[in-house]
C-alpha cells in the first residue's frame, strides 16, 4: 500500500505542478452535462445554449486552479457565471422622487401577484414606508376580496372599484396621493401573453398610471415558457424587475435564469411560503447553486478553496518539503482541517487521492486523541520533540488521558511521516517501509 | 496504532494539496455571499382549535342570479379547436420547414430534440422518444424528414394510447372527486368548470370549499357556486379542512346530490404537515367506502420538470386517479404530461382551456401531440 501511495502522491505532485491551462476538451466533456442539468432544471433550451457559450469562452485557456479537476474547475466557472447572470442582491425598488411611487405587478394566471402584492406592502411598512394597495384585478372571481383580507391583516388601505382595470388603477394612484401614501401597489388580473385583448388593458393600464417599477410575478415552477412570457411582457409594458414566487417548492427555479437572461432586469424579492412574511430580497448565489443542481460538487469546490489561508498553507507547505514541519503546525493545520466538516467527506474531496486511501475508513476519534496528546506538550516541547524524555512523556499522556505508549507511537510516526514528506518535497522515493499498514 | 499513521499521511498530503490550493487561489476569488441551504419551508400556523364550526351551506338561487362582476364587454373565448387550428397550420408549416431540407441529417435530429424540449417534454423522456425513433425509422427505413416527425408525432400518441381517461363514479351517491395540487394551478376554476358541466346533463352537484387557508378561498368557490348552480358548502376562514369536508359530505348525502366536488388548498408537495392533512381529507372521505371515485391532481401546463416530481409526490400521499392540464390556452404545451403518463401510469383526463366556465375539453392524444410541435 505504501508503495503505491507514495507513487500516487509522486503523481499528484507532477499533475499538480504542471497542469496549465483547461482544454477545449476539458470543457467539452463536461458542458455536456452541464447541459443536461440546465435543462432539467427548466432553463430555456436558447438561454442553455447562450449560456454554455459563454461559459466555453470564459473557460478557454483559464488556468487550472491546482486544486481542482479540470471538470471541477468548469463547474466552478459555471456556477461564477450563474451568479453573475443572475444579478446582485438589491431587494429595493426603485422610489420615485415625487410620491407615490407607483409599483405595477403583472403576470401570468396564479403566478401569485395577489399574495406578492400583500406581502410587498407589508415588507415596506416593516420600513417604516405607507403603502396603498389597489385591487385592479376585476377578473378572477373574489380577487379584490382576497385584496382586502390581506390588507387588514397588514394593515393596509385597499382601494378598488368594480368598473374596469385601468380606471381602477387610475383612482387607485389618485387615492393614494390623496392619503398621502408613499407607495401604491397595483395588482392586476393574471393574463396569458398572447391574450391580444388583455394584453392591450395591460398596455392601457400602464399608460394610464406610468409606474416608476413594473414588475413580472412569475412562479419559480415555469418551465421553458417563461422565456415567451418574460419577452412579451417586456415588450408590451417594459419590465423594471421580477418576482420569483413560491421558491419553497423544490422547483429547480431555472425559469430565474431564463426571464433574466431576456429581461436583462434584476430579480428583486423572492416569495418563499404562502404567509405574508415569507418574502425577502432575491440571492442569486443560492439561486444559482440550486438550479445548477450540483450541491455537493460546489460545497467541495467552495470548503477546497476556502478552507485554508494562502499565506498559511504556503508557509506550511514550505516547511513539509524541507521537513521543518511540527507538531505545533500539524496541530494548526489539523484544527483547520476539522472545520472543513466531516474527514471522510474531507479526503473525498482532494482530488486523485487513491482509492484505497478514499476507502480506509477514518476514525475521528484518533484525531481527537492526536490533537489531545499535542495539546498537552509545552509549545517547545512542541518544536522540539527531541526534548520529550520519560517524565515529560508521562506527564503528557496524563494530561490527555492516553499512555504513555500511545504518546511514544505519536511521535515515532510523526518522525517517520515529517522523512517521508520530506524525501517527497525532494522529488524522491521515501525508503522507509513503515508498519502498520 | 495505524490509525494516526493513516490520519497523519492523510492530513500530510491534504496540506500539500491545500497548500497548491492557495498556490492557485489568486485566480478567481469567489464573490460576496455564502451559499446557505434554502430556508426549511415554515410549516403554516394550525389552525385554530375550532368549535364545531359554522358551516354554511348555500343552496343556489332559486332563479338564476345575474353574475355580480362588471359588465366587462365578453371576452372572445379561445376554444381549443381555434387554437389547434392555428396550431395544426404551424405544425404543417413545421413539417414543411424540415421536408424542404430534403434529408435526414443531425439537423434534423437537433430540430426535434429542441422542439420536445422547448415543449417542457424533458431530457429523460425526449432521449427516450428520439432513441426509439431513430430504431424505428432504421427499421422502416425513412428517409424523409416529414415522415420522421410524422412517425414522432405517432410514436407519442400511441405512448397515449390505451389510458382510462374517464370521470368514474361510483355505485352510491355521492361520487367524490377531490381536487389536488400545489399553489395557483386552477382548482377552483377547474371546479368551476365541471360543475357546470354536470349541472349541464341534470346532475345535482354540491361543492365543498375545504380551502380554508387562502383569503376569500370559499367566497371565489361560492361565488362559482352561485353561477353555476351548485350548492357550496364552507366553513370559516381558519377552521379545519377536514370538517369543512365532513360536513360536505353529510350535506350532499343529505340532499341526494349525484357528486360532490372537493377543493383543497394549493400546497406544495414538499411540506410535510400539509400533506398529512390532506391524506386526514383523504381518509375521512373514505369513511364512506366507495364514495371517492376521483383524486385530479390540477397541473398548470407552464409548470416545467417540477410537475413530474409533483405528481409522483401527490401519487405517494393520497393517490392521483388522473391529471388536469390546465391553462393549455397559452403557449405552453404541458409537455411534463408524457412522463406523468409513462412513469407513473396517471393519465391526463381533462384540459382547462380558459378562464370561463366553458372552457373545459377532455384530453386528445392526437391534438396534444400536434400542439406540441406549433410554434
Amino acid at each position: 500500500m505504501f508503495d503505491s501511495l507514495s507513487d500516487r502522491f509522486d503523481g499528484i505532485f507532477k499533475r499538480l505542478r504542471g497542469r496549465g491551462k483547461l482544454t477545449e476538451k476539458d470543457v467539452d466533456d463536461v458542458a455536456r452535462e452541464i447541459r443536461v442539468a440546465l435543462l432539467e432544471a427548466d432553463v430555456n433550451v436558447k438561454v442553455v445554449r447562450s449560456f454554455i457559450t459563454r461559459v466555453k469562452e470564459r473557460a478557454a485557456g483559464a488556468e487550472v486552479t491546482k486544486s481542482l479537476s479540470p471538470a471541477q474547475q468548469v463547474i466552478k466557472i459555471v456556477h461564477e457565471e450563474l451568479i453573475e447572470t443572475l444579478g446582485g442582491t438589491t431587494g429595493k425598488l426603485t422610489m420615485s422622487p415625487k410620491p407615490p411611487t407607483v409599483v405595477l405587478l403583472a403576470g401570468l394566471q396564479g403566478s401569485g401577484k395577489t399574495t406578492a402584492a400583500g406581502k410587498l406592502a407589508r415588507l415596506l411598512k416593516s420600513q417604516g414606508t405607507q403603502a396603498l394597495l389597489v385591487g385592479a384585478d376585476l377578473q378572477r372571481p373574489a380577487a379584490v376580496e382576497q385584496l382586502r383580507v390581506l390588507g387588514e391583516r397588514v394593515d393596509v388601505p385597499v382601494f378598488s372599484e368594480p368598473t374596469d382595470p385601468v380606471d381602477v388603477a387610475r383612482k387607485g394612484v389618485a387615492e393614494a396621493e390623496r392619503l398621502g401614501r408613499s407607495v401604491v401597489i397595483v395588482d392586476s388580473a393574471g393574463r396569458l401573453q398572447v391574450d391580444a385583448e388583455l394584453m392591450d388593458e395591460l398596455r392601457r393600464v400602464h399608460e394610464a398610471i406610468k409606474p416608476d417599477d413594473t414588475l413580472l410575478v412569475v412562479d419559480a415552477m415555469t418551465g421553458q415558457e417563461a422565456v415567451s412570457v418574460a419577452e412579451t411582457f417586456n415588450e408590451a409594458i417594459g419590465l423594471d424587475g421580477v418576482i420569483l414566487t413560491k421558491i419553497d417548492g423544490d422547483a429547480r427555479g431555472g425559469a430565474a435564469l431564463s426571464v433574466k437572461e431576456v429581461v436583462g432586469k434584476p430579480i428583486l424579492f423572492a416569495g418563499t411560503g404562502e404567509r405574508l412574511e415569507d418574502f425577502e430580497p432575491f440571492h442569486p448565489d443560492r439561486m444559482a447553486s440550486r438550479i445548477l443542481g450540483m450541491g455537493d460538487m460546489l460545497t467541495l469546490i467552495e470548503k477546497a478553496e476556502e478552507a485554508f489561508d494562502r499565506d498559511e498553507a504556503v508557509k506550511a507547505e514550505a516547511k513539509l518539503r524541507k521537513g521543518q514541519f511540527t507538531l505545533e503546525d500539524f496541530l494548526e493545520q489539523m484544527r483547520q482541517v476539522k472545520k472543513m466538516g466531516p474527514l471522510q467527506s474531507v479526503i473525498g474531496m482532494i482530488p486523485g487521492l487513491p482509492k484505497e486511501a478514499r476507502a480506509a475508513e477514518v476514525d475521528e476519534s484518533q484525531l481527537a486523541r492526536v490533537e489531545a496528546i499535542i495539546c498537552s506538550m509545552t509549545m517547545e516541547e512542541r518544536r522540539n520533540p527531541q526534548l520529550i524524555n520519560g517524565s515529560r512523556r508521562l506527564r503528557i499522556a496524563r494530561g490527555s488521558g492516553t499512555s504513555t505508549q500511545d504518546v511514544n507511537a505519536l511521535l515515532k510516526q510523526f518522525k517517520m511521516v515529517q522523512q517521508m514528506m520530506r524525501s517527497i518535497g525532494k522529488g524522491k522515493r521515501p525508503s522507509l517501509p513503515m508498519p502498520g499498514f | 496504532m495505524s490509525g494516526p499513521v493513516i490520519l497523519l499521511v492523510f492530513v500530510g498530503i491534504f496540506l500539500l494539496a491545500a497548500a497548491l490550493i492557495a498556490l492557485g487561489l489568486g485566480l478567481s476569488r469567489r464573490s460576496g455571499g455564502t451559499t446557505a441551504p434554502p430556508a426549511p419551508p415554515a410549516p403554516r400556523p394550525p389552525a385554530p382549535p375550532a368549535p364545531p364550526p359554522e358551516v354554511g351551506v348555500e343552496a343556489p338561487p332559486a332563479e338564476p342570479v345575474a353574475p355580480s362582476e362588471p359588465a366587462a364587454p365578453p371576452r372572445e373565448k379561445v376554444r381549443l379547436r381555434d387554437r389547434l387550428g392555428k396550431t395544426r397550420a404551424v405544425f404543417a408549416g413545421y413539417v414543411g420547414s424540415l421536408t424542404g431540407r430534403g434529408a435526414i441529417d443531425d439537423d434534423t435530429w437537433d430540430e426535434l430534440e429542441e422542439a420536445l424540449l422547448l415543449a417542457d417534454v424533458g431530457v429523460p423522456t425526449t432521449t427516450r422518444l428520439l432513441d426509439d425513433l431513430r430504431e424505428r425509422a432504421a427499421a422502416a427505413k425513412v428517409t424523409d424528414p416529414g415522415a420522421l416527425v410524422d412517425l414522432l408525432r405517432a410514436e407519442i400518441v400511441d405512448d397515449l394510447a390505451d389510458a382510462d381517461r374517464s370521470l368514474h363514479e361510483g355505485e352510491g351517491k355521492p361520487t367524490v372527486w377531490l381536487f389536488v395540487g400545489v399553489n395557483g394551478v386552477g382548482k377552483t376554476t377547474t371546479i368551476a368548470k365541471l360543475a357546470q358541466r354536470e349541472i349541464g346533463d341534470g346532475r345535482h352537484v354540491v361543492l365543498a370549499a375545504s380551502d380554508t387557508f387562502r383569503a376569500a378561498a370559499a367566497d371565489q368557490l361560492a361565488h362559482w357556486a352561485d353561477r353555476v348552480g351548485a350548492t357550496v358548502v364552507r366553513g370559516q376562514e381558519g377552521a379545519d379542512p377536514g370538517s369543512v369536508v365532513f360536513d360536505a359530505m353529510s350535506a350532499a348525502e343529505g340532499r341526494d346530490a349525484d357528486l360532490l366536488l372537493v377543493d383543497t388548498a394549493g400546497r406544495m408537495h414538499t411540506k410535510v404537515n400539509l400533506m398529512q392533512e390532506l391524506e386526514k381529507i383523504r381518509r375521512i372521505i373514505d369513511r364512506r367506502a366507495g364514495a371517492l371515485q376521483e383524486v385530479l391532481l390540477v397541473l398548470d401546463a407552464t409548470t416545467g420538470q417540477n410537475g413530474l416530481v409533483q405528481a409522483a409526490q401527490f401519487a405517494e400521499s393520497v393517490g392521483v386517479t388522473g391529471v388536469v392540464l390546465t391553462k393549455l390556452d397559452g403557449t405552453a404545451k404541458g409537455g411534463i404530461v408524457l412522463a406523468i403518463e409513462a412513469d407513473l401510469g396517471i393519465p391526463v383526463k381533462l384540459v382547462g382551456v380558459g378562464e370561463s366556465p366553458d372552457d373545459l375539453v377532455p384530453f386528445d392524444p392526437a391534438e396534444f401531440a400536434d400542439a406540441l410541435f406549433g410554434a
